[in-house]
């Protein structure tokens, strides 16, 4: 997994709320059998045209937004189906960081464990960040997970939530697997009381 | 001695008696007990097996289908797009370079994941069962603790046959009261949903409770179960009762004799204690519920059928708003107006919602001495195969047919619309599966949900109907 320090990136904005992961990936795109080559469905029900071209009303698509990694977005990010191809499209197409004030569980498991990190933040923070992309859509927050803070250009630092193993396994770019096969001998010695 | 035991919750005495591991600081090691896999959410996680050496654990709690991208017109592999197609034959590989018994796309007892682990016998009272799927929420019908899993986590439970897990909260959903004749499982679920949104489940775990629920039969609970990942939810259950083991009494991989009455008796034991605390209570009278249909582009966007659909004008959150705007152009449907008697070109009954033999059933009821209205195509999909010969020996696929339907081979079929059976763009239709999401069904097409019974009078009148019309007497 890539590991997540800190990131400096301009704010792509989606303000829908309820974005499901049918949205983020359609399931036409999901007959792949490794994680490459899905950052071109990213968000492919709205990104194209009728036609197939770049929608290019769309922020993805559109120029000025080519190098960003923070996607702002509405509430419940990543709803519906359990595809981990979602995050492996977002982190495909160059996104490293979710900000909402809320997101699905399954979708949020699947994001921490592709270098991908869900930031949920407060309401007022959520609209100010909104105002923010459109007053200067070029400004850059600073996100730093060691001390958990988004740092605004206003000098305000927005700290938030983590869990401290998703945070360990994020900083060192580390597979949770790993953790999981280090207790063996638990989960051997479970399986004798049981089976 | 006089020590007082703290009751528990059907959630938290499965989660407990599942815990293999605690440390401060780590997510609790949960053990799993039954691992579901299918053909789309799995190679990444057979592939990193084999990066890292590592093996299937317990290839004895493995057990795999393919049902995502199978063909419902023929069982050949040979119909199937070429993607599609090394996605399936990836499965078989997979399966059979692992040791993990596949029920293959020419297997009698094939069918989509959610119905096949009930049908076998396989889902049982008191496990803990995980699917690369977030339909994994049916098994929950049980009493047990079922949820959809990423494929990294898919990989972690083949590799070890654990999960890494923070426990969630708990919400009892008490629906009272006697359904009226025409209203359903689905009904209920849809109005949940429209009542909490989408997003109203999240974090919890829920348990469903009350009058209505023990009233429901087997499959009918699994309809509900199933969509509570729609309301955001970790996982749905519901206590085991008589209704549940006389279900599962005889299936092939449930216990027999001596051990099956030792596991009713442990099964018994799971219901939630008297006085255990949820983290939420909320409830539901479903004496008045009338059919509902999703006019949107969220499950939790459903009325009752005769309601109006909501302006965006009267909502004053401006992002509720914005969402109900966008939703509307996308469905090209007008605010303020009914759907009861809004034409559909469309007609899917099926999905691991609602595709059961009792739903096939009365669809079939409904629909008997009529045909589907001209222009409309009804594509029925049974949820396996077991469910397609026994609605054959019903003659149901008959009356199907006759009325003008395409009767089909189990899969997912339109519901996720991933082998071929799709709408075109505009289409609009009524559809028993979870899912009304833009391009769900096909980029392009338009869902309302409803159940078979709505799904079956729409498709006779050629536009959204109640179905309690066709239910005189």
């Amino acid at each position: 997994m890539q590991s997540f320090t800190t990131l400096t990136s301009k704010i792509i904005p989606l303000p829908n709320n309820d974005v499901d992961t049918d949205q983020i990936i359609p399931a036409r795109y999901l007959k792949v059998t490794d994680k490459v080559g899905l950052a071109e469905g990213l968000f492919a029900g709205w990104r194209y045209l009728a036609d197939g071209s770049p929608d290019p009303e769309f922020p993805i698509n559109q120029e000025r937004y080519q190098n960003a990694q923070i996607l702002l977005t509405g509430d419940n990010f990543g709803c519906g189906s359990s595809r981990e191809h979602a995050p492996w499209a977002m982190a495909g197409w160059g996104i490293r960081a979710v900000i909402s004030t809320s997101f699905a569980d399954i979708f949020r498991n699947n994001a921490l464990k592709n270098g991908l990190l869900p930031i949920v933040v407060d309401d007022a923070t959520h609209t100010s960040l909104f105002d923010l992309t459109e007053e200067v859509p070029l400004a850059a927050v600073d996100i730093d997970l060691a001390s958990q803070t988004v740092s605004l250009p206003s000098g305000e630092k927005v700290f938030f939530e983590i869990d401290p193993f998703s945070k360990t396994c994020l900083i060192g770019g580390v597979d949770q697997l790993g953790y999981l096969l280090k207790q063996e001998d638990k989960i051997a010695a479970f399986e004798a009381a049981r089976d | 001695m006089n020590q007082t035991i703290k009751p528990r919750t059907l959630f938290e005495k499965i989660w407990d008696s599942h815990l293999v591991h605690e440390e401060p600081g780590s997510p609790s090691v949960l053990y799993i007990d039954l691992h579901l896999v299918h053909e789309v959410t799995s190679p990444q996680a057979f592939s990193g097996l084999r990066a890292k050496g590592l093996q299937v654990r317990r290839t004895d709690r493995t057990v795999a289908t393919m049902d995502h991208s199978t063909p419902t017109k023929e069982l050949s592999l040979n119909i199937v797009d070429a993607m599609g197609a090394r996605q399936l034959r990836q499965l078989q590989a997979n399966c059979k370079d692992f040791g993990i018994h596949l029920y293959d796309l020419d297997d009698p007892l094939r069918g989509i994941v959610h119905i096949m682990g009930p049908e076998l016998g396989l889902t049982q009272p008191g496990l803990t069962i995980v699917c690369g799927d977030s339909h994994t929420s049916t098994h929950g019908a049980f009493g047990a603790l079922a949820f959809g899993i990423g494929t990294s986590e898919v990989e972690h439970v083949l590799a070890t046959q654990s999960l890494l897990q923070y426990r969630p909260k708990t919400m009892r959903v008490d629906f009272e009261g006697e359904l009226q004749p025409g209203v359903t499982a689905k009904d209920m679920i849809l109005a949940l949903i429209a009542k909490i949104g989408v997003g109203g489940g999240t974090g919890y775990v829920l348990e469903y409770a009350g009058s209505a629920v023990r009233n429901l039969s087997m499959e009918a609970r699994m309809t509900l179960c199933n969509m509570s990942i729609e309301a955001g939810a970790r996982a749905g259950m519901i206590a085991p009762d008589e209704t549940t083991f006389e279900y599962l009494a005889g299936r092939q991989h449930a216990p027999q004799g001596a051990d099956w009455d030792a596991a009713v008796e442990r099964w018994r034991q799971l219901p939630s204690d008297p006085g255990a605390h949820y983290d939420a209570v909320i409830t539901l009278d479903v004496s008045q519920l009338a059919p509902m249909v999703t006019y949107g582009t969220n499950p939790g966007m459903g009325v009752e059928i005769d309601q109006l659909v909501p302006t965006p004008a009267a909502q004053s959150d401006p992002a509720r708003r914005a969402a109900l705007e966008k939703a509307l152009a996308y469905m090209d449907l007008e605010p303020g107006k009914s759907l009861h008697g809004h034409p559909v070109d469309v007609v899917f009954i099926g999905s691991c919602t609602n595709s059961r033999i009792s739903d096939l059933r009365a669809a079939a009821a409904l629909i008997k001495g009529h045909k589907v209205a001209e222009g409309v195509r009804l594509l029925v999909v049974p949820g396996s195969e077991s469910i397609r010969r026994q609605a054959e020996a019903e003659g149901l696929d008959i009356i199907f047919r006759q009325a003008g339907g395409d009767w089909r081979f189990a899969g997912c079929s339109m519901c996720i619309a991933m082998n071929g059976d799709q709408l075109s763009p505009g289409q609009y239709a009524v559809s028993t599966s979870n899912r009304n999401f833009e391009g769900r069904q096909g980029a392009g097409g338009r869902t309302f949900l409803a159940s078979p019974l709505t799904a079956a009078a729409s498709a006779i009148a050629g536009k959204v109907t109640d179905p309690r019309e066709y239910m005189i007497g």
